[in-house]
């Protein structure tokens, strides 16, 4: 239950006529955003947009990105869904889709990034729409990955008494979904949903401003307006840019994530109440405001009603042990469609890789490795400085209190948002791409590492803290013996996200535009970036294909014997 | 005799071991549930209690034999059946009110008729107030009367219970009971009869009007009989005490030929007739074995288990194991519901730990199995190092992968109670340590 303040009389019913008054002005609000943004869409395709660098243009700008991120967020998330239901109902198909999850997980989406613009602009060549499919796109598929995988461990994990009692209760599939499933993913969903859309404004800042070829793309918004002026080194603009960007963010943070955490927390599977449950103002607005919930039990419950009662036909046996004869030989078809389908373009994508000289193969891979050592670079510096704070924070509550919002803020901002500025200041300070490009990595992965120190911290039961005091352990013991220990599971989960950003943060890192010039390094993300510009679709095959190789490996290799051994022997339960 | 509702024939449960040979877990059984009855089962862990329950209910099928509902095969017929769980299974984003009535929505039923029911319910089992209540909000006991009240609000035929009240407090459990006899006695349900699944004997003997009595490995009704006792029953009464101590022999009556000390040369006992015979270690800790053998060294003579389960507020489940361990160690006999320490047992109470060491590593390594493979494999080693891989494919052909992993965690601790080998569990590793290497060498009678 949440907890609620007590209310006087009086002020409680203004505040109920007030709540009701916010909501719908904020549908309204939404509505006229939605409405205004089709219209721009269904415009005439406008290849070279004039960014403005007026900050009167801002806040047009900042809901252009916010609805690209909206719509490509939920199209991930049905899919996402869906996959991970698909792949946990269908126990012949399961370990090859996790399979394909997984690599596709590790695959650089940049590199996808002019394929899926030509075709989207060759679908819709006379309308705005196409190149912002295309953007949306990308997006998504930096998005879903993440989530999918998040439900499929959760459908996994649904204790089997609670799936026997879904059975023997006779559930249909369409109320074992949504009593059962989606409820018991739901928190996992909420938290992986956060790390996406933190993972899709990296990405659209990234890509609402790029060259292909011959043909330069802007589609307005915030991203583009940053990069924008940066290369105009309007520094007046550039601080309205950021200080629009952490608005937003903010904005986001406290109208979207904390009501959805506060409401998440009825789903938490726990039999007994343990820790406050969390809160959110705005999550007390909603849900005293009287409108919606009239709304709710006017539509919305009558609905659910009709829906079960039309998909909710029981089973005739018991559901789950036997798939319908139909429905196989319809999964069987499309089974025997697809693989040739697959095969062929796979054969084609290879017979692109026979133009590559062995000299481009070999610049490859040294650029791998160049990439590699930065990663690694990034991974250790991070590591330097984000262990001591985040054991700092976690372990002393003061300064949690007050370091934590902060370090959230600053870890949702964007660093692609932040490159172009970071590039104009390094620049001119003197130093080079090469290492400018660690630091870039840095900005964007460093925070994976602290959160998880501070998360793993927090954890270590003062139990044990209490006797490393009494036993008056050195600072090197208790680092030793304690802290490193407890803090490793953890460690290592921020490490392996941490690396993972950075492979991909590698791609726009390495290779920059800016005012009319390019700057570039060696390295596996800059082959990738030059080769979309100069449209060679061997190169970037190759580079991609290399790229999702180390990756998989390093995963295989280093991460999940890590892993192990955290679930093993630093497990601190039990 | 009244009519018969569930009627089981002959079924069988096979696990396929990943060589494909089949690994029974319940030999071929027959049971039938009538009407107006409440039928318990009893058994101890290992014996295929779960897995009967769900052949029954339809959440299983057997892997021969088959089910009767009301006389028609199961898969044809719609069989009423509700379960209450262990963990009460009960969804943590509803309300109580939400939960009972989700189990009515999944029928079909109208929002109206639904909340009617549901409250009636509730109100039956006691839950008037907690409408709106989630489950977390609750104590264990309440929890599980919304298990019971979304169990029976179904109106099934069959109401199954997998030990209920076993993770209850003894007095939460023992007013649980009584409250679902009174319920069931005064009509007040329109179940017609409930299965109860349980390791409390106890517990048995107070509800039932029918006790079955499974052995395990694999599991087989080893007796099925009718109590006639008048409800309510007086646990101190002559009758009450005499039926649970007749339990207690049937579970300890030897239920095979008594594992033979085989000298084992070979790392794989061959077996006679490919039924499951290897030696199944019971899952005891040393220090439980040793805990156990101080007590019996204080008392003279054969011991009542059911007085020694009640003195330590032990139910089979805890107590059995133990008390195999040590009759296969060499450290007690069994007979009768009676248990008596042997001239070892004592030795081994009054030693101290480094002797006590000893003697437990000279028994397990006469007599176990298990411990004597693993021991002796590893010394063949010049590393000294083996994989578990290694032990889990032997004991694959034995025992379904659970049971088999149950086997190699006893082991490890036994082995490393005896300091006869040690594992490594990030590794995977089983392992001589330095030291012990040298001891073994010198004559703990590996091989003799």
């Amino acid at each position: 239950m949440t907890w609620l303040p007590p209310f006087p009389a009086v002020l409680g019913r203004s505040w109920r006529l007030v709540a009701d008054f916010v909501v719908v002005a904020c549908i309204l609000a939404g509505f006229y955003c939605v409405a205004t943004t089709a219209r721009y869409w269904l415009g005439v395709a406008t290849p070279v947009t004039r960014i403005s660098l007026a900050p009167t243009a801002l806040p047009a700008y900042a809901v252009y990105s916010l609805i690209r991120i909206a719509v490509a967020y939920f199209l991930s998330l049905i899919l996402a869904i869906g996959y991970a239901y698909f792949a946990a109902h269908a126990p012949r198909l399961e370990t090859f889709l996790i399979a394909v999850l997984d690599i596709l997980q590790s695959i650089p989406v940049l590199s996808f990034l002019p394929g899926v613009m030509l075709t989207m602009i060759a679908l819709f060549p006379t309308r705005q729409m196409g190149v912002e499919l295309g953007a949306i796109l990308l997006i998504l598929t930096g998005q879903i990955w993440n989530m999918a995988f998040s439900f499929y461990s959760s459908l996994k994990s649904i204790p089997r008494e609670l799936r026997e009692a879904a059975i023997i209760y006779r559930y249909s599939p369409w109320q074992r979904f949504f009593e059962l499933e989606l409820p018991y993913g739901a928190i996992g969903l909420v938290w992986n949903s956060m790390v996406s859309v933190a993972g899709g404004w990296f990405f659209l800042m990234a890509c609402e401003m790029f060259v292909l070829g011959k043909r330069d793309f802007r589609l307005p918004g915030l991203g583009s307006y940053l990069q924008t002026a940066a290369s105009a080194g309007d520094t007046t603009a550039i601080l309205w840019g950021i200080a629009t960007m952490i608005g937003v963010v903010i904005l986001i943070d406290q109208l979207v994530w904390r009501p959805l955490i506060a409401w998440s927390d009825k789903f938490k599977f726990e039999t007994v109440e343990s820790a406050p449950p969390p809160e959110s103002p705005v999550l007390r607005l909603i849900r005293s405001s009287r409108a919606l919930r009239m709304l709710r039990k006017r539509t919305l419950r009558p609905l659910g009603e009709r829906l079960t009662k039309r998909f909710g036909r029981q089973p005739e046996g018991y559901s789950g042990q036997r798939t319908p004869g139909l429905w196989r030989w319809t999964l069987a078809a499309l089974a025997a469609g697809a693989v040739p389908l697959v095969l062929y373009a796979a054969v084609r994508a290879l017979l692109l890789l026979r133009g590559t000289t062995g000299g481009e193969l070999l610049l490859i891979l040294k650029g791998a490795s160049a990439t590699f050592f930065r990663v690694w670079a990034a991974l250790l510096i991070g590591a330097l400085w984000a262990v001591p704070a985040g054991v700092a924070i976690g372990s002393n509550p003061r300064l949690g209190r007050f370091a934590q919002p902060v370090a959230q803020i600053l870890a949702s901002v964007p660093a692609t948002a932040l490159f172009p500025v970071i590039l104009l200041a390094l620049i001119q300070l003197g130093g080079g791409l090469g290492a400018a490009s660690i630091l870039l990595m840095l900005l964007g992965t460093q925070w994976y590492i602290l959160f998880n120190v501070i998360a793993g911290t927090m954890a270590i039961p003062s139990d044990l803290r209490e006797a490393a005091g009494i036993f008056r352990f050195s600072r090197p013991d208790r680092w030793r013996i304690m802290l490193l220990p407890g803090i490793f599971p953890y460690l290592v989960t921020g490490l392996t996200t941490a690396s993972g950003g950075a492979w991909n943060a590698s791609i726009v890192a390495e290779y920059f535009s800016f005012k009319g010039r390019t700057l570039t390094t060696l390295g596996l993300g800059s082959q990738i970036s030059s080769a979309t510009d100069a449209g060679q679709f061997n190169v970037l095959l190759l580079c991609t294909i290399v790229m999702a190789l180390v990756v998989v490996c390093i995963n295989r290799l280093v991460w999940r014997p890590l892993y192990r051994l955290a679930e093993t022997r630093y497990r601190l339960s039990g | 005799m009244s009519e018969t509702i569930i009627d089981a024939r002959a079924i069988e449960k096979f696990y396929a071991s990943p060589e494909g040979k089949p690994i029974q877990v319940i030999a071929p059984t027959d049971i039938s549930i009538h009407a107006g009855e409440i039928v318990a089962l009893l058994g101890p862990s290992g014996s295929g209690k779960s897995t009967l329950l769900r052949i029954l209910t339809g959440l299983s099928k057997p892997s021969a034999g088959q089910v009767l509902w009301h006389g028609q095969p199961f898969a044809e017929s719609r069989a009423n059946v509700s379960i209450v769980f262990q963990s009460f299974a009960l969804f943590p984003w509803l309300t109580v009110l939400e939960n009972v009535e989700a189990a009515l929505k999944a029928k079909g039923m109208s929002a109206v008729e639904r909340r009617k029911r549901s409250l009636r319910i509730l109100d039956v089992v006691g839950l008037d107030g907690f409408e709106q209540a989630y489950p977390k909000e609750l104590s264990g006991g309440m929890k599980q009367r919304v298990g019971m009240a979304r169990a029976i609000v179904v109106e099934p035929e069959v109401m199954f219970m997998d030990e209920a009240f076993s993770a209850l407090d003894v007095l939460t459990a023992e007013n649980l009971r009584s409250e679902l006899l009174d319920l069931w006695q005064s009509k007040r349900i329109p179940t017609r009869a409930i299965f109860i699944v349980t390791h409390n004997i106890h517990e048995a003997v107070s509800l039932a009007d029918r006790i079955i009595v499974l052995g395990k490995n694999p599991g087989k009704v080893r007796t099925d009989f009718r109590v006639t006792m008048p409800h309510p029953r007086d646990e101190k009464a002559f009758e009450f005490s005499a039926l649970v101590d007749h339990i207690y022999k049937v579970l300890t009556r030897p239920q095979e030929p008594a594992p033979v000390a085989a000298p084992a040369e070979a790392l794989v006992t061959p077996k006679s007739d490919g039924a499951p015979q290897y030696q199944m270690l019971p899952h005891a800790r040393p220090g439980g074995i040793a805990g156990l053998l101080e007590i019996l060294a204080e008392r003279e003579g054969p011991y009542e288990m059911h007085t020694l389960a009640d003195e330590l507020a032990f139910e089979i489940d805890d107590l059995l194991p133990i008390v195999d361990a040590g009759a296969m160690l060499g450290f007690l006999t069994v007979s009768e519901g009676k248990v008596e320490i042997t001239a070892e047992g004592r030795r081994f109470a009054d030693a101290d730990i480094t002797a006590r060491k000893e003697i437990f590593r000279d028994l397990a390594l006469a007599r176990i199995t298990l411990i004597r493979q693993i021991t002796r494999a590893l010394a063949s080693k010049s590393d000294k190092t083996l994989s578990d891989e290694f032990f889990h494919d032997i004991l694959d052909e034995h025992f379904s992968e659970e049971e088999a992993r149950h086997q190699l965690d006893t082991a490890v601790h036994w082995g490393r109670y005896a300091e006869l080998f040690d594992y490594d569990a990030a590794g995977g590793k089983f392992y001589i340590p330095e030291e012990t290497e040298t001891r073994i060498e010198n004559g703990a009678g590996v091989g003799t």
